[in-house]
């Protein structure tokens, strides 16, 4: 009983990092018409970013302080975000997809090698801050605290944003713009300001999933194009700019990947793909897209 | 009553085609005499890769469907070879090329059914999904496959046993296996053009200006979005099977979607909107990552750049550009 139970909060953490990273993916797809395959990217660039000022810059300070410090990854990737828009993405809103997916795909690959630049080849730990929590009993096993910490701030995330975006005006204008860009430009809207803000809103989710998974794991180079290819999953499952979907794919994924780590681990990727091409066939919009 | 004009490719456009066809065969047949022996092998990936990145465009640029899972047939031609050294001890390269073939036409005739269903950008991740279960398979089951370690693939022998490695390896790479390849390549080239000159191909080209049109004139879109997703995959499982002697080791690497995107990459290097354009890009992508890599770490961020100049400005590749510039220098004389 106490396993399931421990699987389940497992799952619940997987679920939560996912869901970050795969919202932040929907949300951008929703509004701006783009799959960004540099969002993987993003999720990396937060998680080293975090474990760079919690366990380099400001090592050896008090669990307080490295605890206020996780947000910068967030944030920088935020500010990254809103740094790329307008000047790499603006130019290909009116081409075609494929020049979209080409030129974030170059993307993927400059960034990769930027945080290669900047924080080399090894592994970047923040673990003071994971091991500073300590642990709790669950039942008879010991599970680490950090973990529920990081399920508490996917669950926070989720209620902030549909809080945001059903019920603040700058929601009601994103999903306009989101329904049809056209007609919200007709009625004043600055599609301009509206597509830079749903982007850097989207990398502030996947740096936020990064910066706060760090401490429990490490940052590695490669780690961004792997969380992207179960994003996608997770996406297409719910449904790409859905962001109940996201919420729904990345509980679904969550919860196949804990199960098939446990008991089929040689297939558990291959069913997480099958699982996503299955969904595409019976629902092409996914459990929750609009067709 | 005599087949109607425009049916079969004319005489005047074979013979067009032939004149810029045949003296670039010359000079890719002196390479081995006149070049050192590494850069004949470079050479060799190369046109391998050409192989691959024309069957790739044969979607991209004549159906308009963008794969990112073509990784997958190019891993399946690989592995089809790996595993026949592995478990049938087979050392042929006809062989093998055979059996990448039967491999690659039965994984595309599986995915193709399901994919050509959807179009744009649910195209695009079907593709990447399904390519994914492979690359995850390759992983996993290290038993078969090797795992990370891979597969080796010892040097075959060609012609049913006429000409085998024997002593140096580099030798035979560079030499007979490379005219081989070039043979191949060649074949492969001509009944490309034959395909996307033919009733077929154009038929491709009417579905992919306009869908509805050209079911209205009574084209079965499925069948031949099915057909050319077959013939798409084969050509890049051929390339595969080609590249792996040379290469002499297969990884889950090559299934993985970052070698899709290198591949769609190379096509648009080269120019997606002409039959040339993926064989020019293949030769040089594979020039500039082999220099890029050896020169820096950071390469990838060397070719990322490339990429995002060439998306932003020039998008029709180096043959498109090629083409608008001669034909200015024409303009002024």
């Amino acid at each position: 009983m106490d396993v399931l139970l421990i699987h389940l909060i497992n799952a619940l953490l997987y679920a939560s990092v996912l869901f970050l990273i795969a919202g932040g993916l929907s949300l951008i797809y929703g509004v701006m018409r783009i799959v960004n395959l540099a969002h993987g990217n993003l999720y990396a660039f937060g998680a080293y970013v975090t474990a760079w000022t919690v366990g380099t810059v400001a090592a050896g300070a008090p669990i307080g302080v490295l605890l206020l410090l996780v947000p910068t990854g967030a944030f920088a990737a935020a500010l990254l975000g809103a740094f790329l828009e307008p000047t790499l993405l603006r130019p290909f809103y009116k081409r075609a997809e494929e020049y979209q997916l080409l030129v974030t795909f170059g993307l993927l690959m400059i960034l990769e090698d930027v945080m290669r630049f900047f924080w080399g080849p090894y592994p970047l730990s923040a673990s003071t801050l994971f091991e500073g929590f300590g642990s709790l009993s669950v039942g008879d096993s010991i599970y680490p605290t950090y973990n529920f910490l990081v399920i508490g701030v996917g669950a926070a995330a989720a209620i902030f944003l549909w809080a945001f975006i059903y019920r603040t005006k700058f929601g009601v204008v994103l999903r306009a713009t989101s329904q049809n860009m056209r007609m919200a430009s007709a009625l004043g809207v600055n599609v301009n300001r509206v597509y830079v803000q749903a982007f850097t809103l989207g990398c502030f989710m996947a740096g936020l999933g990064g910066a706060i998974i760090v401490p429990s794991q490490s940052a590695v180079l490669g780690m961004g194009v792997d969380a992207l290819v179960l994003a996608f999953i997770v996406v297409v499952i719910g449904g790409l700019g859905s962001l109940e979907g996201a919420l729904v794919g990345a509980l679904i994924v969550g919860v196949v990947r804990e199960a098939g780590i446990t008991w089929f681990p040689e297939i558990e990727l291959a069913v997480l793909y099958l699982a996503a091409a299955t969904v595409l066939l019976v629902r092409p919009a996914g459990l929750f897209g609009r067709p | 009553m005599s087949v109607p004009a425009g049916f079969l490719p004319s005489a005047g456009s074979v013979g067009r085609a032939l004149r810029v066809a045949l003296p670039v065969a010359v000079l890719l047949a002196l390479v081995p005499v006149v070049l050192p022996q590494y850069q004949a092998i470079l050479l060799a990936y190369g046109l391998a890769m050409a192989i691959g990145a024309l069957g790739f465009n044969l979607l991209l640029g004549y159906t308009g469907l963008l794969s990112f899972g073509h990784s997958a047939y190019f891993g399946v031609g690989a592995y089809a070879v790996a595993l026949m050294v592995k478990y049938l001890k087979v050392g042929s390269m006809e062989l093998f090329l055979l059996g990448a073939i039967v491999a690659a036409v039965a994984v595309t005739a599986l995915f193709g059914v399901v994919c050509v269903r959807y179009t744009r950008i649910f195209f695009g991740i079907l593709t990447l999904a399904l390519s994914q279960v492979l690359w995850s398979l390759a992983f996993k089951f290290f038993w078969v496959t090797g795992g990370t370690d891979g597969l080796r693939v010892p040097t075959p022998s060609l012609f049913g046993g006429l000409v085998t490695g024997g002593g140096d390896k580099i030798t035979f790479m560079s030499h007979a296996y490379y005219y081989y390849v070039l043979v191949v390549f060649c074949v492969c080239v001509s009944l490309m053009w034959v395909v996307v000159n033919s009733p077929f191909g154009m038929a491709l080209q009417a579905i992919r200006d306009n869908e509805t049109r050209a079911e209205f004139v009574g084209v079965q879109i499925w069948r031949y979005r099915w057909v050319a997703f077959l013939v798409s995959g084969v050509f890049t499982g051929l390339a595969g099977a080609l590249w792996v002697p040379l290469n002499g080791l297969t990884t889950p690497d090559i299934m993985h979607w970052t070698f899709s995107g290198e591949i769609v990459f190379m096509t648009v290097l080269g120019g997606f909107r002409s039959f040339a354009g993926p064989v020019i890009g293949a030769i040089v992508f594979n020039y500039l990552k082999t220099y890029a890599v050896g020169y820096t770490v950071y390469w990838q961020l060397l070719l990322g750049s490339v990429l995002v100049a060439l998306v932003l400005s020039l998008p029709t590749g180096i043959v498109g550009t090629a083409g608008r510039l001669l034909a200015r220098f024409r303009e002024e004389r």
